[in-house]
């Protein structure tokens, strides 16, 4: 099996499993408790809370751990929305943002609040003039995803921080996709609050975190006990506190590397598809973007036919077609960026990971053009492209 | 989400794909919108569908249901073949995810397409035929 989905979910590196396995059986105490075997447990909790403090420059006070990423960016919009409500109601955020942003935000619109989405460019990217204009007197909050998760393009993060804290704005960015893939540090990039998710970066599924400055005060999302600086209750999961602690420390310490590797694999991949498949074309911008991502429309075919194709011969991708999700609508990110529904229909997405090789990317090479082509003999959008050329 | 096994086969190994040049019958269903666009050639003599050819745009659950229709309906007088309904059709392939149940409706409006273009043709009235709604007369890529 040639696993191309990382941006999907990765899975828990042999490394941080090592790191996590005391904490199910041996040190599995409550870390509020008071005797010593969770007195380990609390131990290993602010070691980790240390490890991905250091990973994106922050103090450890800063570090809330949570369920996942959506996580965090419902308490970030939510919180906000709550404690700020009095000073005003209006968000800015995109429209290529992650539904736990999307929702979230809809779900304040129906709450009183006012958003702002912002519109992006073909490659993905927000418009910094737009954004400046769509910042009123009663903005509270700037939203911006650090990298898309479709098509990777990585936004302007440090100069829309500073554009926010020009205002006395509050920026939060949700980094689930750039965690561990692009260099991050939340004072040089004006960054406010930052959400994490653990199983996009080696770590395991069900651990987020929300990075929040020191001083900014937000609502609780999870009342109930003191955990978490009595501002996220709930018992915390120690092993994937732990592994979580350990993924960020070694995704940033390999993340030259690794993003040299990975980003040749990437170019080789999409240089290798657009030069053996016709009317195809990279979604996205060529180099702004993930090491590991590609995202590509193959024309006059759809998605959801391609992946299955793809399965059988054994490689696992996702797509932006509706016939992937539950709603009959193609992604909305491929949309926002312009694509006509077709186009985003017939989309796939390739993410590469760390332990994606050479050979892998040569046998999707191989593999997806008879794909394409035996598609493409029976649709009718490329029939009638035949009999329009011909004319 | 899963796919039955006969899904999978008639997505695998589609039965009839392709067009009949000198269709009797031709009807052309859905949008590029929601992602499936269905086109059913049929070639009728004495009122009997001797062929039937498709081709498809769409998922899995598009190209299955258009292989299994034009099965369903080869052989078939025409007012036999409105018995080809879209619940005929899912059964006929062992059941479909829920959110894929729209894709066998557009198989049977992609019958009734080509029923249609082909009473419209001949004059020949067929029992409980309507105008199909969403019939493409021509594709728009770049719409």
């Amino acid at each position: 099996m040639i696993y191309l989905d990382n941006a999907a979910t990765t899975p828990v590196r042999p490394e941080v499993f090592e790191e996590m396995k005391p904490y199910f059986t041996e040190h599995f105490g409550n870390a509020s408790s008071i005797y010593s075997i969770a007195k380990d447990s609390k131990k290993a909790m602010d070691k980790a809370r240390k490890q991905v403090a250091d990973a994106i420059g922050a103090k450890p006070e800063e570090i809330f751990f949570t369920g996942c990423g959506s996580e965090s960016d419902n308490w970030a919009l939510k919180g906000t929305a709550d404690a700020l409500s009095k000073k005003g109601k209006h968000i800015i955020t995109t429209k290529i943002e992650h539904h736990a942003i999307l929702h979230t935000a809809e779900f304040l619109e129906k709450h009183g609040f006012e958003v702002t989405y912002l519109d992006v460019d073909k490659y993905g990217f927000i418009n910094i003039e737009e954004l400046k204009k769509a910042i009123r007197d009663d903005t509270i909050l700037i939203s911006v995803m650090f990298a898309n998760n479709e098509i990777g393009t990585i936004e302007p993060i440090a100069e829309i921080g500073k554009i926010a804290h020009e205002r006395g704005i509050l920026f939060h960015t949700d980094a689930v996709q750039a965690m561990g893939h692009v260099k991050i540090d939340v004072n040089k990039m004006n960054i406010d609050m930052l959400s994490i998710s653990g199983h996009k970066l080696g770590a395991q599924k069900g651990i987020g975190v929300l990075y929040k400055r020191n001083g900014i005060k937000i609502s609780q999302l999870i009342h109930g006990g003191a955990q978490e600086q009595q501002q996220r209750a709930g018992t915390e999961n120690i092993p994937a506190i732990v592994g979580l602690g350990k993924a960020a420390e070694l995704a940033v310490k390999e993340m030259d590397e690794t993003n040299a590797r990975i980003t040749k694999l990437r170019d080789k991949l999409i240089n290798g598809l657009l030069e053996k498949i016709p009317y195809c074309s990279l979604n996205g911008h060529p180099s702004k973007r993930l090491p590991g991502n590609v995202n590509m429309s193959f024309d006059f075919i759809e998605g959801e036919s391609m992946l299955l194709m793809l399965d059988m011969k054994g490689i696992c991708a996702s797509s932006g077609s509706a016939c992937t999700s539950s709603s009959l609508d193609p992604s909305h990110v491929l949309l926002a960026i312009g694509l006509p529904h077709e186009k985003a229909h017939g989309s796939l997405r390739f993410t590469i990971g760390r332990e994606n090789t050479e050979e892998d990317i040569d046998y999707v090479i191989e593999t997806l053009p008879p794909i394409v082509e035996k598609l493409r003999a029976m649709s009718p959008l490329y029939e009638d492209f035949l009999k329009k050329n011909k004319q | 989400m899963e796919y039955s096994d006969k899904v999978m086969d008639h997505f695998t190994n589609p039965r009839n794909t392709g067009e009949i040049p000198d269709a009797d019958g031709t009807g052309t269903v859905g949008n590029v919108k929601c992602g499936d666009i269905m086109k059913m050639d049929l070639k009728i003599e004495n009122d009997i569908i001797k062929d039937a050819k498709f081709k498809t745009f769409g998922c899995g659950a598009a190209v299955a249901t258009s292989s299994m229709a034009t099965e369903l309906i080869k052989g078939k007088n025409v007012d036999e073949a409105m018995d080809i309904t879209n619940k005929a059709v899912m059964e006929a392939l062992d059941g479909l995810p829920p959110i894929k149940v729209h894709c066998s409706c557009l198989a049977e409006e992609a019958i009734h397409a080509a029923l249609w273009d082909y009473s419209q043709k001949t004059g020949r009235k067929i029992k409980g035929l309507k105008k199909p709604v969403n019939d493409i007369e021509e594709l728009h890529l770049d719409d």
